[in-house]
């Protein structure tokens, strides 16, 4: 585990004992680790371990009771302004894709540069048209989520969510609600995305990519980091009994 | 890079920036600005009250009313104020019961015609349940005060029923029951069919239970009581109850039970609209209950009649008793439009104060917390049941 | 029941249905449908014989012409009854442009209100008094159908057409009013049909804006706001309409005696006031259909509560709960009709006094359901309409 002192020069996200609790149930237990700059690290773990709740903690969809998150210098408080900026610098895709059923797929992506940048809206357009066709669906600009299929949805809100020209990208099991067939369109896009440099936390349950995209793997199980190391270390030789059990059930499938 | 290091939180926050701070300071504004719209009126109200030179209290309530009203309990105009709000309250509950159940019989009826397989009985219901709801029902009840009920004939030329009902411009007169010496008798055969009942009931639970077997456990009980008090009724000497015929006194009926227009007038328009939306209820929650349920359970060999009381009803009801609570308060609610007819229920008893004393605050006050008691209770009781039928069915 | 077109290439075997055929399976399939049918046609038998009876040979309806003018308009004089044909014609225009542009609502609206306005007309025809509305109310079709044609498709003419609607409500009551040179028609000469009309759509227009701030607030995470929210909807909503009529009509002039409102701004206010609650639960309603993600990707984007609100939220929150908000318009409607009782003249006040006109006494059944007529074609084809929404959005 790396030191947490060594890695605050060039870390872009630190996190110390973040604790979060839904009522009386303990969801994040000290949370302690950072992440560089244009570091891709696949968080994994059993369902109910607290990984998602972890990644929403980043850009403030939860709201950490105790501890410390530092993102880009910018420390995650109640301050009202710095809530503001830190969503402007991580963008976030959700496993549901949480389109905006009411908006075509170019206002999807067009409209936070919109409203929230201020941008012109032939300026945001045309921004928007490029990340589409980054995406591979510049062709459906015109239509609306409910008319495409679930992978061209998710790309749409990966598209969307660049439009912000974020520094982190934030992906909550962006796979997980897709049809088999569709999946690796989407996976195609995010080992894109990890190519140009992009920080990127991702939540997944794939490991193929995990293996082939992180430059780290992290284990979450009952609130805690039980493990986190580089892949071939992680997926080879794991250390923790838990560990082990999780990845023997998950390659089996 | 220095700024990346952690500094301590809280304290560097400004205060017009930081959300705790903003909640809090926004909704003391919001109550600022309710309390102080709340105090303009109130200091416009005492300036306007000193200009009528009245006070605010409810002192008056003690004072003798002085005015009459036409039904409900014993009340003279020699009674205070309170017990003619009193009376007026009873009215509108009064009348809100029979209304409702009136209105749920009619509803159940026709919503039920709605769905039947006869395409004339199919479509008088529908043609029934368009045009009422269709109608605002203030138009309807002066419609059957002023055009139907005041029209009828003299009490000299009632419309006569059976013998014992009569019906005129007036108002209508049943007859009422009576109790005789022979009563206790019956009462004692009741009592006594009760108990084979439910001996009956047991044994029949006991025996399905043994068998393993579901089915109807008050199918002995039932008919077994419904036996007794029939054998009872006539066994009794000289029968329990005799009917108290209305007679013609003078230049009226006397004895029996009388309804007046205003209240025959109000409850006709009340049970005939709401009547028809509580048919769209029950319409749409038994249609709500999906054909696949219907042919899933004539898939299990369930027959017609335990399709309907097993499987129908129960899920039907669950979705019925919301909206037909909301029925129920709009009905309760719509009886303020005596008013119109000159019904005292307790808006139009209150209305009457009002013009009395002047002090139309207190008691428009008591009015609103009448109806919303009134409201709450009957929602309270309707959310009640309608958590048992959710646990009963699931 | 529709004749089946025969079809040339294979019919079904059980499908020639013949009267006969038909009666016995929708009539008399079994023994009690069968008694059914019988009681059925002895009761319509009786009700019809009893109705056309009185329609026809003891019904004065010479009341109903004579008395033409003010179920309509009350007592707006004569001579300036033109200005309530120019607010009808706006909004036939820019009812046809609408229902050019955009279809859907406006369209099946513009058809609604078409064909019942061209059908009066032709009645009307047959009345040789009322000239003049006959050609009013037939140009004024010609106007709704010559608009729709024209907005057929003219996207651009959106934003001119969506102001046009907002200003049509201070231009009604402008031209109504009167201005500049104008003689003033004051509120207490508009009634009958008219105010009915103005009533309920001054209920749902004014208190749209209030409901959903309402139903916001019903759903705020503040407890403040929540609870006042809650209060106001519960306490509105658990009251008749008639106290907080009657409450505008005594309070008003005690808590606010700077301010001189006549009867019928107090009515509008006390309608508004109620039927904001009822809009606040409809609204509600819509807000509890929108999924949590749609919240959390708008402020994953850094949209903040306003933004959120009025570009996410509300605009799917809104498009679910039309068909209850024309529900909560038809029931305001018929609810206008409670005015009569703090004694404004509504169409049914007009009723009223029509009946106590010492010309035409003992004629209220025939008053009544001359009145009853035009609230059932108002209500009935509104809810018609609003089904027909309904079952195009596959809701309900």
């Amino acid at each position: 585990m790396a030191d947490l002192e060594n890695t605050l020069d060039d870390s872009i996200i630190i996190c110390k004992d973040v604790h979060k609790w839904f009522d009386d149930f303990h969801v994040l237990k000290g949370i302690t680790t950072a992440f560089k700059k244009g570091e891709k690290v696949v968080i994994c773990g059993p369902s109910g371990s607290g990984k998602s709740t972890f990644i929403r903690t980043i850009n403030r969809l939860e709201i950490h009771q105790r501890g410390r998150i530092i993102v880009d210098g910018i420390e995650l408080s109640d301050d009202l302004r710095n809530i503001d900026r830190i969503r402007q610098e991580v963008g976030m895709v959700f496993q549901q894709f949480n389109l905006f059923p009411h908006l075509s797929v170019l206002q999807n992506v067009t409209l936070s540069p919109i409203w929230v940048k201020k941008l012109s809206k032939s300026e945001a357009e045309s921004e928007a048209l490029a990340l589409l066709e980054r995406v591979g669906i510049e062709e459906q600009a015109h239509k609306f989520p409910a008319q495409i299929s679930g992978g061209q949805q998710q790309r749409v809100a990966i598209a969307r969510a660049l439009a912000m020209q974020p520094k982190i990208m934030l992906f909550d099991e962006p796979t997980s609600a897709l049809d088999p067939e569709m999946i690796n369109e989407v996976l195609d896009v995010m080992r894109e995305l990890a190519a140009s440099g992009m920080t990127m936390l991702v939540v997944t349950h794939e490991m193929g990519f995990a293996r082939e995209v992180a430059d780290r793997v992290i284990f979450m199980d009952e609130g805690a980091i039980v493990e986190e190391a580089a892949p071939g270390v992680f997926f080879d030789n794991p250390q923790n009994e838990r560990t082990q059990l999780f990845i023997s059930q998950t390659l089996q499938h | 890079m220095e700024n990346n290091l952690p500094k301590s939180v809280s304290e560097k926050i400004p205060f017009w920036r930081d959300v705790r701070v903003l909640r809090v300071l926004f909704q003391v504004g919001f109550l600022i600005g309710i309390l102080l719209l709340a105090g303009i009126l109130y200091m416009n109200m005492l300036r306007g009250l000193r200009g009528l030179g009245l006070t605010l209290n409810l002192d008056f309530l003690n004072d003798e009313a002085g005015f009459g009203i036409s039904e409900g309990i014993a009340y003279e105009p020699s009674d205070t104020y309170l017990r003619a709000f009193w009376v007026g309250v009873i009215n509108t509950i009064k009348v809100s019961i029979i209304g409702i159940v009136c209105a749920t019989i009619l509803g159940l009826v026709v919503g039920i015609a709605r769905l039947s397989s006869n395409w004339l009985v199919r479509n008088i219901a529908a043609i029934y349940v368009e045009c009422f709801r269709n109608i605002p029902l203030l138009l309807q009840i002066l419609f059957w005060y002023t055009a139907v009920i005041l029209q009828l004939p003299s009490v000299r030329q009632s419309f006569t029923f059976f013998g014992g009902v009569f019906i005129n411009q007036r108002g209508v007169y049943l007859p009422s029951p009576q109790a005789t010496s022979g009563v206790q008798i019956w009462l004692g055969c009741l009592a006594g069919g009760v108990i084979l009942a439910v001996i009956l009931y047991l044994v029949r639970l006991r025996k399905l239970r043994q068998m393993e077997q579901p089915g109807f456990p008050a199918k002995w009980a039932l008919p077994a009581f419904l036996l007794v008090a029939f054998v009872g009724w006539f066994l009794t000497p000289g029968r329990p109850f005799t009917w108290e015929l209305p007679a013609l006194k003078g230049f009226n009926f006397a004895g029996g039970t009388y309804l007046s227009p205003e209240f025959s007038a109000l409850l006709i328009g009340l049970v005939i609209y709401t009547g028809a939306f509580i048919a769209e209820v029950v319409r749409s929650g038994i249609q709500a209950v999906a054909k696949g349920q219907r042919e899933a359970a004539k898939a299990i060999g369930l027959n017609e009649f335990q399709t309907l009381r097993l499987i129908v009803l129960p899920q039907a009801l669950r979705v019925i008793a919301p909206p037909l609570t909301s029925q129920y308060l709009n009905l309760t609610k719509n009886s303020s439009l005596a008013v119109a007819i000159g019904f005292p229920d307790l808006f139009n008893v209150g209305n009457t104060m009002m013009n009395q004393t002047g002090q139309s605050i207190p008691i428009f006050g008591m009015i609103m917390m009448s109806y919303l008691i009134i409201s709450l209770t009957t929602s309270a009781y309707m959310n009640w049941y309608n958590r048992r039928i959710n646990q009963i069915g699931r | 029941m529709e004749e089946q077109a025969p079809s040339p290439v294979m019919k079904p075997p059980t499908k020639s249905k013949g009267i006969l055929r038909w009666t016995k399976e929708n009539l008399f399939n079994t023994w009690y449908n069968a008694l059914f049918t019988l009681l059925a046609v002895v009761f319509l038998y009786v009700v019809f014989k009893g109705l056309l009876t009185w329609a026809f040979t003891e019904a004065n309806w010479g009341v109903i012409p004579a008395n033409l003018q003010i179920f309509l308009v009350g007592a707006y004089p004569k001579d300036e009854i033109w200005r309530v044909w120019i607010v009808i014609y706006t909004l036939g225009l820019l009812l046809g442009l609408s229902a050019g542009i955009w279809g859907g609502l406006a369209l099946r609206l513009a058809l609604v209100i078409g064909g019942v306005g061209g059908g009066v007309g032709i009645i009307l025809a047959f009345f040789p008094a009322a000239l003049s509305n006959r050609f009013g109310l037939l140009g004024g079709v010609a106007l709704l159908a010559g608009s729709l044609f024209l907005g057929r498709g003219r996207k651009e003419l959106r934003l001119w057409v969506l102001g046009g609607w907002l200003l049509s409500f201070p231009w009604t009551m402008i031209w109504l009013h009167g201005f500049a040179g104008l003689p003033t028609v004051f509120t207490s000469n508009w009634g009958g049909l008219l105010l009915t009309l103005i009533l309920a759509a001054v209920g749902i227009v004014v208190s749209f804006p209030l409901g959903v701030l309402l139903a916001l607030g019903r759903r705020s995470n503040l407890p403040a706001i929540k609870w006042f929210s809650t209060a106001y909807i519960e306490t509105v909503r658990g009251v008749p309409l008639v106290t907080i009529l009657f409450m505008a009509q005594i309070m008003v002039p005690i808590f606010l005696p700077d301010f001189r409102l006549d009867k019928i701004l107090r009515a509008m206010l006390g309608i508004t006031l109620f039927s904001a609650a009822y809009m606040a639960e409809n609204v509600r309603g819509g807000l509890q259909a929108i999924p949590k993600g749609q919240h959390e990707a708008a402020h994953a984007l850094g949209l903040n509560y306003p933004l959120t609100m009025l570009l996410i939220v509300l605009p799917q929150a809104l498009r679910s709960v039309i068909p209850a908000i024309v529900g909560q318009f038809i029931s305001l409607f018929k609810d206008t009709s409670l005015v009569t009782v703090i004694g404004l003249l509504d169409l049914l006040g007009i009723a009223k006094t029509v009946i106590a006109n010492p010309d035409w006494l003992g004629l209220q059944a025939e008053v009544y359901l001359f009145a009853a007529a035009i609230y059932f074609v108002f209500s009935y084809s509104m809810s018609y309409i609003s089904q027909r929404i309904e079952d195009a959005l596959g809701v309900g």
